[in-house]
């Protein structure tokens, strides 16, 4: 049995009346791909939420290796290395695909403080950045303010800006999330061809994708894990076809 | 962006972002005119300088980390203040008054910064306004201290350097902001193209992502506000220090609303725009006060309402915009 990279124990949220997070209880081996779906409403992104320190839980605790990061505020568990992506582009708009990835090296090397120093001094940070963005096709495009870039490449550069804090554990939130079909499987090669040391959960709608890329499938509805397994297991799983694939059918 | 196809490489780009460009150096080079050709407004010269450092300190809380402030103007008197009563109690010599006020208003800006750090939009907002506003009376019911109404009486700058003497005609008081204020734009000029300053920007840019791509922004909030506060009282110092008198204005809301005109005039985030802001409005109020004294703010109104409404980002903004189309052509 490989180590537990991120863990969850009896993690519970609800706003008011409305339970979004009953007790789960998961567990991501080092290295893992693995996929979280669910119908809508079923308490995904609240899941994520809840695991980067967005929201706060009423009950349980979270694990990042073996430390508990239940209380963490979300910037540190970043830098102890859980980073995740949004469904909805969070980037910097005014900033260039540069700067926005630069700004993120800096701030894993500590040096964002310093307000002495022309950026340019630190090189190696740059370059850093420049190989971040080259590696997700992104380098010809980096001088160009992001409101500016085509939709698919914003979508990558959220993960590049995630990657750029060199993450033990990524949530992927939908990282193809609007883009069109034929382009997504771009998106999700970037994503595959991530280090095998990196952890991986995300989310995703497309079946065929999730089939392809996950090794492990969790499902959560009515914000509980209904269940869990291999792509096959949960290919066969006449309860998941009920209450998922049944009721939204895709591709 | 005919810019980026000339850059070779990442680095080379980033460091041609700080380089000096020809307009830069014509604008501090003609900020040298007035000795020669207007040296009747060589006061007035000192005085756009002075409000022109205290713009830019406002520019790099509000145009590069996105922080509105109302009450600016607290940290502007707190170092007029010190200053003079520096002076008032015995130490006359500027450039060390100068240095003392501007750590009291930086002080007391680190002293605020974690409240202002804590909260965001309206809040933050009527905070800046609250804690001017409580600035303002505690000076005006403290008269022993600070002359309250009447203002600070018996301020004595000794010769700067201890042989300039502040003359009537401002020659030095003019070479003294003009002096000062360069030297903290290059502070600032730095600060923007540091790490530090990417970071700032990034909290303007995007609140929300900050954190996600682990960053404090809080602690980024608390230093440069702690910074715009000190160099906010070091605008304040020279004021005091220029004039040898304060007055309760120097902290008041007007002032902290004045400074806000000024920078949205001249497009915050822009470096320059707090500088071009304090020319513009304080050129305008010299010569509408002419005419019209009692109705000159309707004239600053009208300019402020076009501007808002025609160049969201300010005179600099909108020639900027010009430019871009001009070399496009």
């Amino acid at each position: 049995m490989s180590a537990i990279a991120l863990a969850t124990r009896g993690l519970s949220k609800s706003f008011g009346s409305l339970a979004v997070a009953r007790d789960i209880e998961l567990e991501l081996p080092v290295g893992a791909r693995y996929a979280l779906i669910g119908p809508n409403g079923a308490g995904k992104t609240t899941l994520i939420n809840l695991m980067t320190g967005m929201l706060a839980p009423n009950a349980g605790r979270i694990f990042l290796g073996d430390e508990d990061i239940t209380t963490f505020e979300p910037q540190d568990r970043v830098r102890r290395g859980l980073a995740r992506t949004f469904q909805i582009n969070t980037l910097f708009a005014g900033l260039n695909a540069l700067e926005a990835v630069t700004l993120a090296v800096c701030e894993r090397r500590g040096i964002s403080g310093q307000f002495w120093k022309n950026i340019a001094v630190h090189g190696e940070a740059i370059d850093e950045a420049y190989a971040i963005l080259a590696r997700l096709k992104l380098g010809d495009a980096c001088y160009q303010p992001t409101r500016e870039l085509p939709y698919g490449r914003q979508r990558l550069l959220e993960i590049a800006l995630a990657l750029a804090t060199k993450p033990r554990v990524l949530l992927l939130d939908e990282p193809a999330a609007g883009v069109p079909p034929e382009e997504s499987g771009e998106i999700f090669e970037v994503v595959a061809g991530l280090s095998q040391d990196l952890t991986l959960l995300f989310i995703e709608h497309d079946m065929h994708v999730v089939f392809r890329f996950a090794t492990h499938i969790i499902v959560l509805v009515g914000g509980s894990v209904f269940t869990e397994g291999s792509p096959k297991e949960i290919a066969a799983d006449p309860g998941v076809r009920e209450v998922y694939l049944g009721t939204r059918k895709h591709g | 962006m005919a810019l980026a196809e000339n850059i070779r490489s990442p680095q080379l780009y980033l460091q041609s972002l700080s380089r000096w460009r020809p307009t830069e150096i014509a604008f501090w080079l003609a900020t040298l005119l007035p000795f020669f050709v207007a040296a009747n407004y060589l006061s007035l010269a000192s005085q756009i300088a002075i409000t022109a450092l205290f713009a830019l300190s406002l520019d790099l809380i509000l145009g590069y980390a996105g922080v509105v402030s109302l009450g600016h103007a607290a940290f502007f008197g707190v170092g007029a203040y010190s200053a003079g009563l520096i002076s008032k109690y015995g130490w006359g010599e500027p450039l060390t008054g100068l240095v003392m006020s501007g750590f009291i208003a930086g002080f007391v800006g680190y002293l605020t910064s974690f409240i202002i750090a804590r909260f965001r939009h309206l809040a933050r907002i009527m905070l800046t306004l609250g804690l001017g506003l409580l600035l303002a009376e505690l000076a005006n019911s403290a008269g022993w201290l600070t002359g309250g109404m009447d203002g600070l009486q018996g301020i004595h700058m000794w010769p700067l350097l201890s042989s300039f003497k502040f003359d009537l005609y401002g020659y030095t008081a003019y070479a003294y902001a003009l002096a000062v204020l360069f030297l903290l734009f290059l502070g600032a000029r730095r600060l923007i193209h540091s790490p530090f300053g990417l970071a700032l920007r990034g909290i303007r840019e995007n609140w929300t992502r900050m954190p996600a791509i682990g960053a404090e922004s809080r602690s980024h909030i608390r230093t440069v506000y702690t910074i715009a506060a000190a160099m906010a009282g070091v605008s304040g110092a020279l004021l005091a220090q220029t004039t040898e008198t304060v007055s309760l204005d120097s902290l008041g809301f007007e002032r902290s609303a004045e400074i806000l005109v000024m920078l949205v005039l001249g497009g915050a985030g822009r470096l320059y725009g707090g500088l071009i802001g304090a020319i513009i409005f304080m050129v305008a109020r010299d010569q509408f006060s002419g005419i019209q004294p009692q109705y000159w703010y309707f004239w600053i109104g009208v300019l402020l309402v076009v501007v808002v409404m025609f160049l969201p980002n300010g005179v600099l903004g909108g020639l900027s915009k010009l430019q871009a189309r001009w070399s496009r052509r």
